[in-house]
């Protein structure tokens, strides 16, 4: 029997990460130099823990899957980063940056884990200034500031619309200075396959080499996974195409528990779906919503005309829009959280008032603010994020309003972790998207940076020492040792497995399959029905894959169909779980919405009574049902009401 | 609105580093103009796959412009017809109904082909690794505001700092200098307070790694800056110029 224990510090809130950190065990230099530390992922989380790391003095290997560190997807994330420097004096603080986050991801985070992350949120920007990230400051020099969902003050940092490729270059530049300085050996285009288990413990990994297809045999005092989310389940979302759940599962295989899966979040601002051809969503980041309004025509008749290309968005007279952000809730507007957003869009579109050629785009509209702020201004704040929409759309932003639609965009749910961020397998940690821990039932704008950052410069060099502490006597292990050959025999017979298939369809075709089953049944509502329905559809998808799947090549080559074919092997069963917890999570939180639990203004209605706890998914077995194990979540400081942004 | 075209490819295919390449002839039809170039190319995979063959192998990740992994030398240019794009962000919409559509790897000294349509490009991060950061350590770093940066400072740093590394200026410039990306880094950093305390050691050791590598000289013909993705400017390369002039008068 696993047992659940968070291990969260003793004291007030405000003085746990204090506490942990005088009572936590060091190494000294010269036994650091003897422990061996395997990062998987070179994203913020990754990059920035294997960087810091290697400047304690541990021998750090780091895997990623592309031909560099700088590609991990954290480079795509383009609004900002929340810290709470209340440097514009607006009434900011860390409580507050705590108690919005709590709130944001409507009472389903670990109050604990989200206190120490708003508490090291002004240290990573102090970092990330003195390593060169060229933020956007003022014309005093100082730092400039804006807003994002879910908060009422401005305490988002940002570098143009390109803040997680500056915050992630500046990872992977301090990571680069290690692999330089010998203290971190990385290992690129090589994917994690399998994770090593000697004594009931996490001891390394094997790995396939993505250019010749060999798998390789690797040692580690103890392992992080800092792999990403699992949104690419969807097939359609605004992950990289290379964006998976496979360490994460292969994590979970090994008995990491695995958490709240059925929290996806659905961002609200992406470019529409536009054919069947499409192979990805494209985001248009939060911020836009600072200056850009939403709205959908108010007369249905409006709204048809549209979509048969009757009428354009700018013949409409201001009167007959309706801003049903706004409209709705006057105290944030068009600043919502995300999830709100999200719905508040499918309710128009559903009841009729979409535009685009669909009738699934709503609008988002920079009139007003070039009326008000001028071109230039809109120019300056977003002029790279309108170039992408023309490049894709072939329209032009400033002229005409952008359309939108939701799209699945980020995982609050993944690997269980506790306080110090480590799963429940000894020796395993995981940080960043992967891991579970800080958003709740939703991510406002703007955190994930922070998160992926926290977890890596700050969190994990004291918690992974603390556990290092403990094994200073183990010496380096032979990767001749069974538990490794068991390992690699393992994950070598799974790739003959899925080369032995040689059915007629292709990986893509099938990922398609499942990604319209979870969108039709676990996306933006979910009832019971449907999501029974989900799981029967998600398994016939599995029996298909497994009997039919067509993988041309051989898997001891650069295989890019094995390689996808691998990770869809997991999506599917990653799906799956994601059904299976949102069915049985019946109560309306955050990005997980039940048709069936909702106030009658159409807001999630929360049972905090039965579900305030996190569903931690234990694996039992190949096509065993899962066992569930409950985390209860103690809000010592948060009062727990539903939330309201009117 | 949706048009469709037919369209001939001409696409590199190579079984390894040290395979004999060739071009293969593929034709695809109704091909819709508001498709990407790699949606195209997912489309001709799943018809290669279909038929048993092997698909093109080629680099590609976030497809929005910005990770740097797509590549791909299109009709003769980085990145292909439109400007300021990546390979990513073209749209079938630039080329016409019954086009032949030459689609190449990165051809230059200091980027061996993988397999097809991907080259090795770890010479970037090894020039990185070279210098291209501040040598700052994780915590005990001072508060953010301690330093005030003048904006436009500020913002030359981050039209640097947009860089990709997809190494379009590479696979452009007919000596296969690197000299626009180095120079990219180097700008950013000698542009920051920050930066500028190790600027000539850093410009030295970077130069140093990129000849090593055996990316070629610059000659000006700014054909760098043309194909870029991202604008990344020539004065950079100016900049970089003047900062290795300083460290070898430092010497």
């Amino acid at each position: 029997m696993v047992k659940i224990d968070a291990k969260i510090p003793e004291g007030p809130i405000a003085q746990k990460w204090e506490n942990y950190k005088a009572n936590q065990k060091l190494v000294n230099p010269a036994n650091k130099r003897k422990l061996d530390i395997i990062v998987v992922g070179t994203g913020l989380a990754g990059a920035s823990a294997a960087a810091s790391f290697g400047e304690m003095g541990f021998n750090v290997k780091v895997f990623t899957i592309q031909d560099s560190p700088r590609r991990a997807h954290s480079i795509a994330a383009q609004g900002g980063i929340n810290a709470a420097k209340n440097y514009p004096n607006d009434g900011d603080s860390i409580y507050r940056l705590f108690y919005d986050t709590v709130k944001g991801g409507d009472y389903r985070a670990r109050e604990a884990n989200v206190h120490r992350l708003a508490e090291v949120s002004n240290s990573i920007i102090d970092q990330c200034v003195a390593q060169g990230v060229p933020f956007a400051r003022e014309y005093g020099g100082l730092l400039d500031n804006r807003s994002f969902g879910g908060a009422q003050v401005s305490r988002t940092f940002y570098a143009k619309g390109q803040t997680g490729q500056q915050l992630l270059l500046g990872a992977y530049q301090a990571l680069m200075r290690q692999v330089n300085a010998g203290s971190v050996k990385l290992h690129t285009r090589n994917e994690m396959v399998e994770i090593v288990m000697v004594d009931g413990k996490a001891r390394g990994i094997i790995s396939r080499n993505l250019v010749t297809g060999k798998l390789e045999r690797h040692f580690g005092h103890a392992v992080v996974l800092a792999t990403g989310g699992y949104g690419n389940t969807f097939f359609l979302s605004t992950n990289a195409m290379g964006s998976n759940g496979s360490a994460a599962w292969k994590a979970y295989k090994k008995g990491a528990m695995f958490a709240n899966p059925c929290f996806a979040q659905i961002h609200p601002t992406c470019i529409p779906v536009h054919g069947e051809f499409q192979s990805k969503l494209t985001l248009m980041s939060e911020s836009l919503r600072n200056d850009g309004r939403i709205w959908v025509p108010k007369k249905k008749e409006d709204a048809e005309a549209i979509r048969a290309g009757k009428l354009k968005p700018t013949e409409i007279a201001e009167e007959d829009r309706d801003y049903y952000l706004e409209r709705r809730y006057p105290a944030f507007g068009n600043l919502v959280p995300r999830d709100v957003a999200s719905r508040a869009a499918k309710e128009r579109c559903d009841a009729g008032f979409g535009v685009g050629t669909t009738g699934l785009a709503v609008y988002l509209d920079f009139k007003s603010s070039i009326e008000r702020l001028g071109r230039d201004a809109i120019e300056a704040r977003y002029g790279n994020l309108f170039q992408m929409y023309e490049k894709i759309v072939d329209d032009n932003p400033y002229e005409t309003p952008m359309m939108i639609y939701p799209a699945i965009h980020y995982t609050m749910g993944g690997i269980w972790v506790d306080y110090e961020l480590q799963t429940t397998v000894p020796g395993l940690f995981s940080a960043g998207e992967a891991n579970f821990s800080d958003h709740g039932a939703n991510r406002l704008g703007a955190s994930a940076l922070m998160q992926g950052l926290a977890d890596g410069y700050f969190v994990l060099p004291y918690t992974v020492q603390n556990y290092l502490a403990d094994d200073i006597a183990t010496p380096r292990m032979t990767t001749e040792e069974k538990e490794f050959e068991e390992a690699e025999k393992a994950a070598k017979s799974h790739f003959e497995k899925l080369m032995d298939i040689k059915g007629n369809r292709s990986v893509d075709s099938i990922h398609k399959e499942l990604g319209l089953v979870m969108w039709d049944f676990v996306g933006m509502a979910r009832n019971k029905e449907g999501l029974e329905q989900a799981i029967e559809k998600i398994q016939a998808i599995k029996k298909e894959f497994w009997s039919n799947v067509r993988i041309p090549g051989s898997e001891e080559d650069m295989n890019v169909e094995l390689e996808k074919a691998a990770r869809l092997a997991d999506f599917i069963e990653i799906g799956e779980l994601m059904a299976r917890d949102a069915l049985h999570r019946e109560e309306s939180c955050g990005g997980h919405f039940r048709e069936e639990y909702q106030t009658e203004e159409g807001e999630a209605l929360r049972q905090d009574d039965k579900f305030a706890y996190t569903g931690c998914w234990l694996f039992k077995g190949e096509d065993q049902e899962p066992e569930l194990h409950k985390e209860e979540l103690k809000f010592e400081v948060v009062k727990l009401v539903q939330r309201n942004y009117k | 609105m949706e048009n469709s075209i037919n369209i001939k490819l001409k696409v590199w295919r190579q079984a390894g580093p040290k395979a004999k390449g060739r071009f293969e002839t593929y034709e695809l039809s109704n091909i819709s103009t508001d498709s990407s170039f790699l949606e195209m190319l997912d489309i001709l995979n799943e018809q290669l796959i279909n038929k048993g063959e092997e698909p093109v192998a080629f680099d590609h990740d976030c497809r929005e412009g910005i990770c740097g992994m797509c590549s791909l030398y299109i009709n003769g240019r980085p990145h292909g017809p439109d400007d300021d794009v990546t390979t990513c962000q073209l749209h079938m919409r630039k080329f016409k109904d019954g086009q032949t559509i030459t689609i190449e790897p990165w051809r230059s000294a200091g980027f061996p082909v993988i397999k097809d349509l991907i080259v090795d490009r770890t010479a970037f991060d090894q020039i990185i690794a070279a210098g291209g950061y501040v040598s700052v350590n994780t915590g005990g770093i001072p508060d953010a505001n301690a330093i005030p940066i003048p904006k436009p400072d500020a913002d030359e740093a981050m039209d640097a700092a947009s860089c990709i590394g997809c190494g379009a200026c590479v696979a452009a410039c007919k000596n296969g200098s690197a000299m626009l990306f180095v120079s990219a880094k180097v700008s950013q950093m000698a542009l920051l307070p920050q930066g500028r305390v190790e600027g000539a050691r850093r410009a030295k050791n970077m130069v140093a790694k990129m000849d090593e590598l055996g990316f070629g000289n610059c000659t000006n013909t700014g054909a760098c800056e043309v194909e870029c993705p991202k604008g990344i400017s020539l004065a950079n390369i100016a900049r970089l110029n003047r900062e290795f002039l300083k460290a070898k008068a430092q010497d």
